[in-house]
C-alpha cells in the first residue's frame, strides 16, 4: 500500500481502466452485431412484399405475415396510447403533487415490486379483468352488451373477449411501472431551483408542471418510454395467455376485433420442423425490428420536438 | 334451422361419397356466402392440421372467419368449457375435471378423433448396437426409480457407455402420453435428462451424440429420417417401426396416440360451424397426411362421421364412474 503513488503508476491505472471500458462496450456491441448479422443471413432470403401482404399459410412458399404484423401494430399501439399518459400522470403525481406519506410509499414500492412481476401474471390479470371482465357480462360466444354492427369501425362489446383493446391493455400492465419509475426519475432530475423559480414568478403548480418540470423531463420520460415499447412488442406470454391467435385471415378493423402478433409466429416457426419456417421466422424477427424502430423513431421525434434546453 | 338441416344432409352426402370412392373432392358446394366466426384454441400438436384445414376452408368460404389459437389442450379446454370458443384441439382425450367444468357450464359437446400422432423414439444413427427396445426397456431408460446410466444396464451385450437422455418439456402433451404409457400416471420420469420445448432441438441432440436416446412426435421424425434412426417398439409380439401403416393399423403399440376436436353442440347448431367441422372430417385424410401425422383408419373415420352426424355427445374416454378409459382408439371408440 503505497499512499504516494507515482504519476506513472496513476497514468498506468487511468489507461488501464479505460481499455476495461471499451472492452466491456466491445463486447455487448459484438453480441449485438453477431445477433443482427446472423438473423439476417437466416431471414433476408425469404424477405419479400408478399410475406408482408399474404396471411398464414402451411406451405412456406405462401405464408405471410400480414395479420401478426397488424396485429402488432394495433395491440402496441394501443398499449402506448394508454400506458404513456397513465405511466406519467402517475409519475408526475407521486413526484410533483402527493406529499410524502405513508400512503404514497406503500404505492411507490407496490410499482417497484410490479416492475419485477413475471409479465405471465399479467397474462392472467387480463385475461380475468379484461377478456372476460370477471364474467361480468356474459361470455366471448354470448355477450351482454354490444354496440354496432361487428364489422364497422366503432363496434364495442362488454366483455372485450380476446380482442386487441384487452392485448393492448394487458400490455400497458406490463409496461405501466417501467413507464412510473423511468418518469419519476427524470423529474427528479430536472433542479428544483428551476420548480422554485416558477413558483416565486407566481405560477400555479398546473403551470410548473406544464410548462417547466414536464419539458425538462421528456428525454429521460421518452427514454423509458423507448425501454418500456420495446418490451411490450416482444411479449409472447401474456397474449398466449390471453388467447391470442397464431391463425386469422383478417386484420384488426376495430378494438374488438381477434388478433395474432409477430413474437408467437415467430415462435411457432421456430419450433417447425422444417428448416425453411427457420428463415421465415429470420424474416418475420427483421420485420419486427423495423416495427420496434418505427415506434422508437416516433419516440425521438417527439423527444426533439418537446424538448427544451435548459437555461 | 331450415339451412342447418340442409347443410347437415349437403355434409352427410358429401362425407358418404368420400368413404364410397376414397377420393376426396374440394368443398366447392360449399356456400361461398357463408358468413359469422369459427373459434378455435387448444393443442399446439393439433395446430398443424386445424391450420390446413382452416387454410383450405378459406379458401372456399371466405366470409367466414377461422381463428385458430395455440393456448395448449388444457388451456384450450379452459376456454371450451368457459364457452369462449366454439372448437378446442386437443391431444388427449377430455379429462374428469374439465367434463365437469363443461357440464357445470350447461357446455355439451362432440368428441371427434382426427388423427394420429406416433410418438416415435430415436438414437443416433451410428448406434449399431440398439435397433428395437421392449417398452420395459424403454421404462428402464426413462423411468424415475430404475434408471439405467449405461447401454450396458438395458442389455448385456450392449456397450458400457453412459446413455444421453433426451425429452420434450414436461408440460407438453408429448410428455403426458409418453409417460402415462411407460411408467403410468403415478410414475414419475427421470429427472436427469435434457429437457427442450422446442423439438428441434431434441433432434439435433440425437443427431450429435452416438449415445444419445430421446422421443418426439412422428411429424418430426419424418421430417428428419436422414438425421435419426427410430426404434422399433416390441409390446409383448414383435418389434414394430413406426411408419404411416404401422401407426394407422394400431400395431405400432402403445406409443400412437389419437388427437382430437372438441365441438361445443350449441355452436355446432351455427351453418358456419356445422359447415367447418364437415369440411374438417372431409378433408382430414388427406391434409393429416401432408402436414405429417397419420390418418384414422376407415372403420373409425365412419364412426367418427357418424358421432358428428348424430350430435353424439359426452367423451368414450371417461366411464360414467369417473373412471378413465385406457386402450387403443380402435378398440375404445365406437
Amino acid at each position: 500500500m503505497s499512499t504516494h503513488r507515482s504519476i506513472a503508476s496513476r497514468l498506468w491505472h487511468d489507461r488501464t481502466f479505460l481499455w476495461a471500458c471499451l472492452i466491456a462496450a466491445n463486447i455487448a456491441m459484438l453480441v449485438l452485431a453477431v445477433l443482427i448479422i446472423s438473423i439476417f443471413w437466416q431471414g433476408f432470403g425469404t424477405l419479400s412484399w408478399s410475406f408482408i401482404t399474404h396471411f398464414a399459410s402451411r406451405k412456406p412458399a405462401e405464408a405471410g405475415i400480414r395479420a401478426p404484423l397488424m396485429g402488432s401494430i394495433w395491440v402496441c399501439s394501443i398499449c402506448a396510447l394508454t400506458a404513456l399518459p397513465l405511466g406519467i400522470a402517475t409519475a408526475v403525481f407521486l413526484e410533483e403533487f402527493a406529499k410524502k406519506s405513508r400512503f404514497t410509499r406503500i404505492i411507490q414500492t407496490n410499482i417497484m415490486n410490479l416492475a419485477g412481476v413475471p409479465s405471465i401474471v399479467y397474462g392472467i390479470l387480463g385475461l380475468t379483468a379484461f377478456a372476460r371482465m370477471f364474467g361480468a357480462f356474459g361470455t366471448n360466444l354470448d355477450t351482454a352488451i354490444t354496440f354496432g354492427n361487428q364489422e364497422s369501425l366503432f363496434y364495442f362489446r362488454l366483455p372485450f373477449g380476446s380482442s386487441v383493446l384487452a392485448g393492448g391493455l394487458t400490455l400497458m400492465l406490463v409496461i405501466l411501472p417501467v413507464i412510473i419509475i423511468a418518469t419519476q426519475e427524470s423529474l427528479r432530475s430536472v433542479p428544483s431551483s428551476l420548480r422554485a423559480g416558477a413558483m416565486a414568478l407566481g405560477a400555479t403548480r398546473w403551470q410548473t408542471v406544464w410548462c417547466i418540470t414536464l419539458p425538462a423531463a421528456i428525454p429521460g420520460i421518452m427514454t423509458g418510454a423507448i425501454l418500456a415499447m420495446s418490451r411490450a412488442i416482444g411479449e409472447s406470454a401474456p397474449i398466449l395467455v390471453l388467447g391470442g391467435l397464431l391463425l386469422v385471415f383478417n386484420t384488426p378493423e376495430n378494438l374488438m376485433s381477434d388478433f395474432a402478433i409477430l413474437p408467437l409466429q415467430i415462435y411457432h416457426w421456430a419450433g417447425k420442423p422444417q428448416q425453411v419456417f427457420h428463415y421465415l421466422a429470420g424474416s418475420a424477427i427483421i420485420i419486427q425490428l423495423v416495427v420496434l424502430l418505427i415506434f422508437n423513431g416516433i419516440a425521438v421525434l417527439i423527444r426533439q420536438k418537446l424538448q427544451k434546453p435548459l437555461q | 334451422m331450415i339451412t342447418l338441416i340442409k347443410l347437415s344432409s349437403a355434409s352427410l352426402l358429401s362425407l358418404s361419397t368420400l368413404l364410397l370412392a376414397a377420393a376426396p373432392q374440394d368443398a366447392t358446394k360449399l356456400d361461398p356466402s357463408l358468413k359469422g366466426a369459427v373459434k378455435i384454441d387448444g393443442s399446439s400438436t393439433v395446430y398443424p392440421i386445424t391450420e390446413a384445414v382452416a387454410e383450405e376452408f378459406n379458401k372456399v368460404a371466405g366470409k367466414v372467419r377461422v381463428t385458430v389459437g395455440i393456448s395448449g389442450t388444457g388451456g384450450g379446454f379452459k376456454r371450451f368449457c368457459a364457452g369462449e370458443i366454439d372448437i378446442a384441439d386437443a391431444s388427449r382425450p377430455i379429462k374428469k375435471a374439465e367434463s365437469e367444468l363443461a357440464a357445470k357450464s350447461k357446455i355439451e359437446y362432440v368428441e371427434l378423433p382426427v388423427a394420429y400422432d406416433g410418438l416415435t423414439i430415436v438414437v443416433n444413427p451410428k448406434n449399431t448396437w440398439c435397433s428395437a427396445l421392449t417398452v420395459d426397456q424403454v421404462k428402464k431408460i426413462y423411468s424415475a426409480s430404475a434408471t439405467a446410466k449405461t447401454w450396458k444396464d438395458v442389455d448385456a451385450s450392449w456397450p458400457n457407455t453412459a446413455i444421453k437422455v433426451y425429452s420434450p418439456g414436461t408440460d407438453s402433451g408429448t410428455f403426458d402420453y409418453f409417460k402415462e404409457v411407460t411408467v403410468g400416471k403415478d410414475g414419475s420420469i427421470r429427472s436427469d435428462m435434457s429437457v427442450s420445448e422446442d423439438d428441434n432441438v431434441l433432434v439435433r441432440g440425437v443427431a450429435g451424440d452416438e449415445n444419445a436416446i430421446g422421443f418426439f412426435g412422428c411429424a418430426y421424425y419424418f421430417e428428419n429420417k436422414d438425421q435419426v434412426k427410430a426404434l422399433a417398439i416390441g409390446n409383448g409380439a414383435a418389434a414394430v417401426l413406426p411408419t404411416v401403416e404401422t401407426i394407422e393399423s394400431g400395431s405400432y403399440a402403445p406409443f400412437s396416440r389419437p388427437l382430437f376436436i372438441y365441438v361445443n353442440k350449441a355452436s355446432a347448431a351455427k351453418p358456419e360451424v356445422a359447415a367447418f367441422i364437415a369440411f374438417y372430417l372431409e378433408q382430414a385424410p388427406e391434409l393429416v397426411s401432408e402436414v405429417g401425422y397419420v390418418k384414422l383408419p376407415k372403420e373409425i373415420s365412419t364412426k367418427v362421421a357418424a358421432n358428428w352426424m348424430n350430435r353424439r355427445t359426452g367423451t368414450q374416454f371417461t366411464k360414467p364412474t369417473g373412471e378413465a378409459v385406457t386402450g387403443s382408439l380402435a378398440t375404445v371408440y365406437e
